[in-house]
């Protein structure tokens, strides 16, 4: 025992150096899975005022850019409504089946293979885990991480990520995925060797999942090969989203969630 | 003492903000990033009291493995590199490590190039190994450990001259 300790003591250093070198090697392994790395994420309240505090000063750099998107989504909007007189969307009666919380991104990366966002709505805002993230042009990803007021969201720009999606025009379902290339194209697997594709098809979401409602627009096809067996179909999706240029971010929150969690429950 | 314990302190908290940033949102030609915070392990004082050390290298990797959603990478390169960092100083400084008598303001400009080139790299190439974590892809991590590797050479370079004080 007592050589035991002595030898301890004497390589204190390399000891420590081990110990501190596998607690990090754990911690890099856990952020490979996903849903593990809830303990190292940068949705906590220092980190969270520190990109907050930054982010009032570097939101004006593009300040004119998100207003020309804001000032195109609105216009989009209002030819809805014109085109449908007998909807009043600021009738109070009305139900939606899905509601949208406007946020903004404080931190956002592209460059690593697990990229994630940080956004500046939290449980304070009721915002929970698995709600979907999108932008006026398309999908961003889904949140993983909450605190009080920040949350983290798991971005289409990572490797972990898989998100339900379907070819507009044909109704085929896939997986969209990411390799870990290009921040602009993504990869759609599972779609059958049978579909007919072209290039420039619109891809949008399925609405399978309770995350995001259908079709919301996602990106275009930008190529495709068949798999190695070759029964299935590789498609590089091109996002409609520029990942690197994200500012105002919706989160959408499925009211009907606790319903459809009912029912799947009650059917096991 | 004490004035050193704050500059210590001071200069943590400094280059973790610096790196979260702006360092990690240059994105130089799509994905180039200077990690220009090594120069915190780089510059520490040499001592005696290497326990202090090593535990400070890892707090600094975990600080910013928190702040870039990173899992555990940036500590473990900062861990390694803080834990063989006397081998690199003898090989580059020589006699002058033996005394415990390094001030890093005064030393050559070669012999610090040098040793900021190997750590440097070092570092990177964990960092990139544990980043893209997939032994398929070992040309990748190279290159992008080599790329970032001359970044952040350069900008740790311009920084130790920027704030070294010239003993006359």
């Amino acid at each position: 025992m007592q050589q035991l300790f002595n030898f301890f003591i004497k390589n204190k250093t390399f000891v420590l150096f081990l110990l501190l070198f596998s607690y990090a090697l754990s911690l890099t392994i856990q952020s490979h899975e996903y849903h593990r790395s809830k303990f190292i994420n940068s949705s906590n309240q220092i980190t969270g005022s520190v990109y907050g505090t930054f982010h009032g000063i570097t939101q004006y750099f593009n300040l004119k850019q998100e207003n020309q998107l804001l000032l195109e989504e609105n216009s989009i909007l209002k030819m809805m409504v014109f085109s449908h007189e007998d909807l009043d969307p600021f009738d109070s009666l009305l139900e939606f089946k899905y509601d949208l919380h406007p946020s903004l991104v404080y931190k956002n990366s592209y460059a690593l293979p697990n990229n994630y966002l940080t956004l500046n709505k939290g449980r304070n805002d009721s915002i929970k885990e698995d709600f979907g993230v999108i932008t006026s042009k398309g999908i961003v990803g889904i949140i993983d991480a909450t605190s009080k007021n920040y949350s983290r969201v798991l971005s289409i720009l990572n490797t972990n990520s898989r998100i339900n999606v379907k070819l507009k025009k044909t109704n085929y379902f896939g997986i969209l995925s990411w390799d870990g290339k290009s921040p602009e194209i993504t990869q759609l697997k599972d779609v059958q060797d049978l579909v007919k594709l072209s290039i420039g098809d619109t891809i949008v979401t399925s609405g399978y999942s309770s995350t995001f409602p259908s079709n919301i627009p996602v990106g275009s096809i930008d190529s495709y090969r068949l798999n190695d067996t070759e029964d299935l179909y590789i498609i590089d999706v091109k996002l409609f989203n520029d990942m690197r240029n994200l500012e105002h971010v919706y989160i959408i929150e499925n009211t009907d969630l606790n319903e459809l969690r009912a029912l799947n429950l009650s059917d096991e | 003492m004490n004035n050193n314990v704050l500059i210590t302190v001071l200069s943590f908290i400094g280059l973790i903000l610096l790196q979260v940033i702006i360092c990690s949102n240059i994105n130089f030609l799509g994905d180039l990033n200077p990690y220009v915070y090594v120069i915190f392990i780089l510059l520490y004082p040499v001592t005696n009291n290497r326990l202090v050390f090593i535990f400070l290298s890892f707090l600094l990797g975990l600080s910013i493995d928190i702040f870039l959603d990173s899992g555990g990478i940036h500590a473990a390169a900062c861990v390694a590199i803080a834990y063989i960092r006397p081998l690199f100083l003898k090989f580059s400084f020589g006699a002058a490590y033996d005394y415990q008598a390094i001030k890093f303001s005064n030393t050559d400009f070669i012999q610090r190039l040098i040793y900021f080139l190997m750590l440097i790299i070092i570092h990177h190439f964990i960092l990139f190994s544990l980043v893209l974590f997939d032994e398929n892809k070992i040309a990748l991590i190279i290159e992008q450990a080599l790329y970032s590797s001359i970044f952040t050479l350069i900008i740790c370079l311009l920084l130790s001259s920027l704030f070294s004080k010239k003993e006359a």
